[in-house]
């Protein structure tokens, strides 16, 4: 523990402090702020994973909240179908079932856009991935079958070993110790022999190639795992909201995601989390004052960002990190 | 012998521009072949045809009598292909010695390996070392890349180079920007390296390139006009002429 920077020891506590405070609340009778760390900690997870890409790899995704939609309705679809009847193949209430389509159709999603985003770079690929995220959004716009527009109530949650979604403490449980495993998993990541490749490609693709790897692979490879990631935020999103509309998917949702991760602090563990509590406590905040609170609100992020350059993390780090 | 490297009919043009002009070139095993010529002779853009970083227009590329002309870079450079850049062309925001680590890490099997911190892995850290001991940065290794002078960079790519335990090194102008006593060391260097690698350099400092190569080829607007061995360049009248700059 002796070696641990800075920046590792305030990665710890504010760990600890959604750890215990949440719960704490809850117990003392303030369910709404257990709610609000749920959907922090949620999209904390999909923020973690959007920062394997936009830090590690410097891929700027603009269509992250594809994901979560995808994530979402692998809950909804068949918890649906298991209540209202048909399509009988995934129709059930079986979390387990929930989770393996959650991750699945994200990464075949990922997969996909991915192989042909990927050929492009920088502003184009911004586009391209956003493009691709806004035809997830008007595909399940179109769909009547689940009240296109309107969105989908989920009756029922999803079933899983161990743990009762239904129970606010149990959700927060699991989503806390996803949002853990989220961030170990893609710290091992970056650190290992993979990592050095996704973020020499990041800094310097040329001298990469010319040393023999075929960077775009590897970034395909990245592309993935987040996609899953954040198709697994997308489950626990469902599960927690329990009514998913194609609004989830909105290119401006991919943009929040985003704004998350450079306000927090880009290519840092605990940044994205700083940047969606951040995020979702203004929001918050200002939506209690005032019904215009877009436009103040999206000022203060701009300045946020403008004058905390490299991130709120940024403020915390020791000399020479 | 049958040539490491053989280069046929070579063309490549930028919109009106000839930069590489119908050339023909052989590289024998181990030999220092340099290629001298003015600024804007199309030395950079026939390495880079070579190395898989541009696509030329026409023409074969062989190595070891096999067709590379079409094969992306990164394939390249598994077959043992490397060169440096004549801008240094560095990961700036890694240490010096994950740099070179990165090089030996492109040699040692696939890289989608997750779990092990890469900094951990013992040989491919003591190999890099080890090149970069042999350039005379071993004390810089835990600096920042972009930390380093130019001099240290370009001694950088030569450690990278040599990481990469290419059989062919495409060096472009390593000595540019280097004092004469970096020079020199560096010179010491690749003759110490001759025999056992192949290497294409290209390079403006004569006193360089007469003290290393075996044999010289001189390229004007594209074009091949001759080569020789170092002494009979020294005594052409075209090249005189035309690039040594005596009338
Ligand atoms: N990417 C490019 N686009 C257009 N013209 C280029 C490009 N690269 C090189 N050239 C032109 O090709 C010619 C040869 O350039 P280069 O290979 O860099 O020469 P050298 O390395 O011998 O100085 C020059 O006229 C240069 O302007
Ligand atoms: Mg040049």
């Amino acid at each position: 523990m002796k070696n641990m920077t800075k920046t590792g020891w305030i990665t710890l506590l504010g760990m600890a402090a959604l750890a215990v405070l949440p719960p704490y609340f809850l117990l003392n009778g303030h369910a709404f702020y257990m709610d609000l760390a749920t959907r922090l900690v949620i999209l904390g997870i999909a923020a973690v994973s959007l920062n394997l890409l936009l830090g590690y790899g410097g891929l700027i995704s603009f269509g992250h909240a594809a994901f979560i939609g995808l994530g979402a309705y692998a809950v909804g679809i068949p918890s649906y179908h298991a209540t209202w009847g048909g399509f009988d193949l995934i129709a059930s209430y079986n979390g387990m079932l929930h989770l393996v389509l959650a991750i699945g159709v994200s990464a075949l999603f990922a997969l996909i856009t991915g192989a042909i985003s990927l050929r492009t770079k920088g502003v184009y690929f911004l586009m391209i991935t956003m493009a691709f995220g806004q035809m997830a959004f008007f595909l399940f716009q179109a769909l009547d079958v689940y009240n296109g527009d309107d969105g989908l109530t989920i009756d029922v949650r999803s079933e899983l070993p161990f743990v009762n979604l239904d129970s606010p403490m149990q959700l927060y449980g699991l989503s806390y110790v996803s949002l853990a495993v989220a961030m170990l998993l893609v710290k091992t990541i970056v650190n290992s022999r993979f990592g050095m490749v996704l973020q020499g490609a990041k800094d310097n693709n040329e001298r990469m190639v010319t040393l023999g790897y075929n960077t775009y692979f590897y970034r395909l490879t990245a592309y993935v795992i987040s996609g899953m990631m954040c198709g697994y935020a997308g489950f626990l999103l469902g599960n927690f909201t329990t009514f998913i509309s194609p609004d989830m998917m909105h290119w401006t949702r991919s943009g929040e995601l985003m704004f998350m991760v450079i306000l927090g602090g880009s290519s840092t563990a605990l940044g994205p989390i700083l940047g969606s509590s951040v995020f979702i406590l203004l929001e918050e905040v200002l939506s209690s004052f005032t019904i215009f609170w877009h436009l103040p609100f999206g000022l203060m992020l701009i300045g946020l960002v403008l004058f905390v350059r490299g991130g709120l993390m940024r403020l915390f780090k020791g000399r020479g990190e | 012998m049958k040539p490491l490297l053989e280069v046929k009919g070579l063309m490549k043009s930028f919109g009106g521009v000839r930069a590489t002009d119908n050339v023909h070139l052989d590289l024998a095993k181990g030999e220092i072949h340099a290629i001298i010529g003015p600024n804007g002779a199309g030395k950079t853009t026939l390495i880079s045809q070579l190395s898989g970083g541009l696509q030329p227009d026409a023409g074969t590329v062989l190595l070891n009598g096999a067709d590379i002309t079409n094969m992306p870079a990164y394939k390249r450079a598994k077959l043992g292909i490397t060169r440096s850049f004549q801008i240094t062309s560095l990961v700036m925001g890694m240490s010096v010695l994950d740099n070179v680590a990165l090089a030996v890490q492109a040699n040692d099997g696939h890289s989608y390996k997750f779990l092990k911190p890469a900094r951990s892995i013992c040989h491919i850290r003591d190999k890099a070392m080890e090149n970069l001991a042999k350039v005379g940065l071993r004390k810089r290794a835990d600096d920042l890349a972009s930390a380093l002078s130019h001099g240290e960079h370009r001694q950088m790519e030569i450690a990278i180079a040599l990481a990469s335990e290419a059989e062919l090194m495409l060096l472009d102008e390593p000595m540019a920007g280097l004092g004469p006593k970096e020079s020199a060391l560096l010179v010491d260097f690749l003759k110490e390296l001759k025999g056992q690698r192949t290497i294409l350099l290209i390079e403006h400092d004569m006193d360089a390139v007469f003290a290393l190569a075996d044999r010289i080829s001189v390229l004007v607007y594209g074009r091949i006009i001759a080569t020789s061995l170092p002494d009979e360049i020294r005594n052409n009248d075209d090249v005189r002429h035309a690039y040594l700059g005596e009338e």
